[in-house]
């Protein structure tokens, strides 16, 4: 018995490890949480912005904090202001890792709005 | 009453009123932060009066304010996104001039949500007309329709756009009388910026706003009325 519990165990840790060392290395740029915690978010942030751009659009409840805009505000990066840019940004890093393709930011700005304002200002 | 009640009472009631005013602040900044969480309703008809008459030929101050205010490029070619644009008119018999701007007329009746194939353009509740672009497919049946010419399409992948105003490839776009600054109770870019304020922005069914009052008192004219499709941008003197 014990035997087979230290072999489950060894079968485990690695196995543990090597998904740790898988997952994505995300920029998450000033980060925080102001929604939800961040396991909730990872699964369920699509929901709440498709909620939210319907709302926003067709009726004029612009609910800020659950804005993509608010999201990109924290999390674009600190380096490049932007959440789609390098392979570890924070949008761009988790969709590619599970291969989903994100359409938000064909239309979307993709930067936070003080990079944009600098950008207008040269 | 014993000391010790008047006391009691006395401290209660002061740290009531520092709760309040240490609440107080905090609650107001929940609310901006939040951003407008009621809907727009329709018992509000947002619309324009366009006094032509103070109109300048040559002045493009409204259209370079939209343009900068919606992100466009500024450019003029049938392929470049045009909101707002300036018109000159004589007539030829007498040789008068007019000036004004033309765009988005938000009807009340808009052929553009009749023809919209997936319900991607829409009139909001206050009357503003406006194309929902995750559902717009870019098939420009709205462009065909629109007897003002008002919308265009969007034909390059544009990068960095403002943050209020997302635009891309593919879908078709046309003057939202700058919805994201109504929303948080601002006047649209162009009325804004016109620097003989002939552009008059308000609620056409408050009866007590400046733009109804005006409504009442001079002529205006809608413009193809005949069409009767009751547009919210109204003219005067033309």
């Amino acid at each position: 018995m014990k035997l087979l519990v230290s072999l489950l165990l060894c079968l485990c840790i690695p196995l543990a490890w090597a998904t740790e060392a898988n997952a994505p290395k995300l920029d998450i740029g000033k980060g925080g949480q102001c929604v939800r915690d961040p396991q909730w978010m990872r699964k369920n942030h699509m929901h709440l912005l498709i909620h939210q751009r319907d709302e926003a659009v067709r009726k004029g409840i612009r609910d800020e904090q659950i804005s993509l805009k608010n999201c990109v505000e924290c999390h674009a990066s600190l380096k490049d202001d932007s959440v789609i840019a390098r392979e570890d940004s924070f949008c761009a890093g988790c969709h590619r890792y599970e291969a989903v393709k994100i359409d938000c930011f064909e239309c979307h700005a993709s930067k936070r709005r003080v990079a944009l304002a600098k950008k207008d200002e040269k | 009453m014993s000391d010790l009640d008047t006391q009691r009472r006395q401290f209660l009631k002061t740290s009531l009123g520092a709760a309040a005013v240490a609440i107080a602040p905090g609650m107001l900044l929940f609310d901006t932060a939040h951003g407008k969480t009621e809907a727009a309703s329709s018992k509000v008809r947002w619309g324009m009066l366009i006094d032509t008459a103070q109109c300048k030929t040559g002045c493009n101050d409204c259209v370079t304010a939209c343009n900068k205010e919606n992100g466009l490029s500024g450019g003029t070619l049938p392929t470049d996104s045009q909101w707002m644009r300036k018109i000159d008119i004589k007539d030829i018999s007498s040789g008068h001039e007019t000036s004004l701007p033309m765009m988005c007329q938000h009807c009340e009746e808009p052929p553009c949500v009749d023809v919209c194939p997936t319900g991607a353009s829409f009139k909001r509740a206050d009357g503003i007309v406006l194309v929902d672009k995750h559902r717009c497919i870019g098939c420009r049946y709205c462009m065909m329709a629109c007897p003002y010419k008002a919308r265009s399409f969007v034909h390059e992948p544009l990068h960095d756009q403002n943050p209020d105003v997302p635009r891309g490839k593919g879908t078709v776009e046309s003057c939202t009388m700058c919805v994201h600054r109504i929303d948080k109770g601002q006047q649209p870019a162009c009325a804004q910026a016109c620097p003989n304020k002939a552009i008059l922005f308000g609620n056409l069914n408050d009866a007590n706003s400046e733009i109804a009052q005006k409504l009442r008192s001079v002529a205006s004219v809608q413009i193809r009325a005949d069409m009767q499709l009751n547009p919210g941008i109204r003219y005067q003197g033309l």
